[in-house]
């Protein structure tokens, strides 16, 4: 998979490349300012990138605006954004085309090396990955879901937060078939009729977030 | 303007010339009182201390008029030097700093002509608009009496029934001229005791001074206390988190040849701490400098908090630049304050914040559907947030009646930077 990463610190930018490659992605380019990013995107439209908010030269949200114009012009390009901190203002610029391939998560989650790398996988495969504070943010302003039972909500939690299924039945102590069911239980309550299964599970982490 | 509000405008003017003719009535009293007070001042002993109450009286009755000519329309500062400490009271030093403020003389220039002014233009607003009143009532009592005796206005003595049917016509006319006069007059009043009683140049200068030294204290104050929490904070937080993932670390070297599975857990471990630590340092720059008022300025970041509120709060800008960092982030903390002390204590439904920017002043009102009843004097976050704003020159005033609705509105003089790209 090819991936564009867009960070300003060197430390964090070759650490990033280093273990992006060790996974066997292939890093086409590493930029360190905002103004090379967006053409970096739209040149190499890479499978997945990761990018950084803040950048250079004005160190304010460059990396977010050339990730949402890069989204606007390739609608779906897959982008997981780090910042130092989260919004759920900027969480909600990303989610607003209603498209997945999205990810937006805290700098602090790279340490956790195995669960990263998955979030970046989720992305790329047009998925979802937010960060479990964005999350908690976002549904601390309205009523969850109506008719979801909290079972339901745990698991549509975690796949809004890039979790395959394989690692939610890890980490709610269940089968893998147990999810499975959860999703298809999910699925039908919200009315979303069967398509492939990616779409699906970004359209109900949508509806989860944006209640 | 129209005819309700200026007819309003006119009752409370004559309502207040009745007010503003008795309290002139003090004047001369005052005055007198204030010459005795100079006449007994070198008497020893007691001397210094007559001096000192009749002048408060006189400070009274100015007082007064400042307060009334302000909620008139036309504010009138304070023009007094600063007071010595207050034990010193009845003191020689004390009396020096009565007599020696030129404020002090012109209050008592102002007394004579003042309640001159006050008598005259007063009496005539009042006597107008009870003349028309007059007209006005006057004709059902002549036709309740069904006789007709005296004049009114153009018709003196009234010589028929017809001729008393006009009266309440010229009645209407002249009470709506004593009701437009009414606060002209009042205007007029104000702007003569505000010629004696505001501050000269001078003074205002010294009120400037004054009022910069406590502003800059306060806003040294306020960053010390401040610098004192972040130090608090980092040493009790993450910095001895960092040690502890310093210790965790070094054991684990240690085990990691006889003990790799234990190594793990102490690894494990220091990872977690380590994020404890990164959340901490994270909580804490949000409370210094918010990454996403940097990120987006005034706007954005106001949209980011009212975001994470439970009331839904609309966030309107017309804000076309940034403004400079420090005042920026003093908004942003005001703003804040006053969103947090809406979700406290107004139980209100909808909230909405505009922020506006007009000839050199930015102009931000927070408003809420609540209960009302905010007051300064009772939270000291909302003094804290004043004392902010008054190291920029910057003003706030709460509208919070009883009931509400709750309306907070910080003025600011300040100029916008282009907008960055």
């Amino acid at each position: 998979m090819r991936v564009v990463i867009a960070e300003d610190l060197t430390l964090l930018r070759d650490g990033l490349t280093r273990m992006m490659e060790a996974f066997d992605f292939e890093v086409v380019e590493a930029v360190d300012n905002g103004p090379a990013l967006l053409p970096a995107l739209l040149g190499h439209r890479p499978d997945v990138a990761i990018v950084d908010v803040r950048l250079p030269p004005t160190y304010s949200d460059e990396g977010l605006k050339a990730a949402l114009a890069a989204r606007a012009e390739v609608p779906g390009l897959p982008v997981l954004v780090l910042s130092q901190h989260v919004e759920p203002l900027y969480a909600r610029e990303l989610l607003t085309d209603s498209r997945g391939g999205v990810g937006y998560l805290l700098k602090d989650r790279i340490s956790d090396v195995e669960q990263f790398i998955q979030a970046v996988q989720q992305v790329a495969s047009g998925g979802t990955a937010f960060d479990p504070e964005v999350v908690t943010q976002l549904l601390a302003r309205h009523e969850p879901l109506a008719g979801l039972t909290p079972r339901e909500l745990d698991v549509l939690r975690n796949i809004a937060e890039g979790h395959s299924n394989a690692a939610i039945a890890g980490r709610l102590f269940i089968t893998e078939k147990v999810v499975s069911k959860y999703i298809n239980n999910i699925f039908t309550k919200l009315g979303l009729p069967p398509s492939d299964d990616v779409n699906r599970r970004v359209l109900a982490v949508l509806m989860f977030l944006d209640a | 303007m129209t005819l309700r509000v200026r007819a309003r405008a006119g009752w409370s003017a004559a309502a207040d010339s009745v007010f503003t003719v008795g309290l002139a009535l003090l004047n001369v009293p005052v005055l007198l009182l204030w010459f005795l007070g100079v006449v007994l001042s070198p008497v020893p002993l007691l001397g210094n201390d007559i001096l000192a109450v009749t002048t408060s009286v006189v400070r009274w009755r100015t007082d007064v008029e400042r307060r009334l000519g302000t909620r008139a329309g036309m504010a009138i500062r304070r023009p007094y030097h600063p007071a010595p400490p207050r034990g010193e009271q009845g003191t020689r030093r004390w009396a020096r700093w009565i007599i020696t403020d030129p404020a002090t003389w012109r209050d008592i220039a102002w007394l004579v002509p003042g309640a001159l002014i006050a008598v005259g233009l007063g009496i005539t607003t009042l006597a107008v608009v009870i003349y028309g009143l007059a007209g006005v009532l006057m004709l059902p009592l002549w036709l309740f009496l069904g006789e007709v005796w005296f004049g009114y206005a153009l018709f003196w003595p009234t010589a028929n029934l017809a001729e008393a049917w006009l009266s309440l016509p010229q009645g209407l006319i002249i009470l709506a001229g004593g009701l437009a006069l009414g606060p002209l007059l009042r205007t007029t009043h104000y702007r003569f005791a505000r010629l004696l009683l505001a501050p000269t140049r001078a003074a205002e200068l010294r009120l400037r001074v004054a009022h910069l030294t406590v502003t800059r204290a306060d806003a040294i104050d306020a960053q010390a206390a401040e610098l004192r929490r972040i130090e608090r904070d980092l040493h009790d937080g993450a910095q001895a988190r960092m040690v502890s993932v310093g210790m965790t670390i070094g054991m684990a070297e240690r085990l990691v040849h006889c003990d790799p599975d234990g190594a793990l857990k102490l690894l494990a471990e220091a990872r977690t701490t380590s994020t404890d630590a990164l959340a901490e340092l994270r909580h804490l720059v949000r409370g210094i400098h918010p990454p996403v008022l940097a990120e987006r300025g005034l706007e954005g970041a106001v949209q980011a908090l009212a975001m994470s509120l439970p009331v839904p709060t609309d966030v309107s800008s017309d804000l076309a630049g940034r403004l400079d960092t420090p005042l920026e982030s003093a908004v942003y903390f005001a703003v804040a304050e006053a969103l947090a002390n809406m979700g406290r204590h107004s139980q209100a439904s909808t909230a909405w914040v505009t922020i506006g920017h007009t000839s050199g002043l930015l102009t931000v009102q927070v408003g809420d559907d609540g209960i009302g009843g905010a007051d300064t004097a009772r939270g000291t976050g909302l003094q804290g947030v004043e004392r902010r704003l008054n190291a920029f020159d910057g003003t706030m005033a709460i509208s919070s009646p009883p009931g509400g609705p709750t309306v907070m509105t910080m003025e600011l003089p300040c100029a916008l930077s282009s907008p960055r790209t």
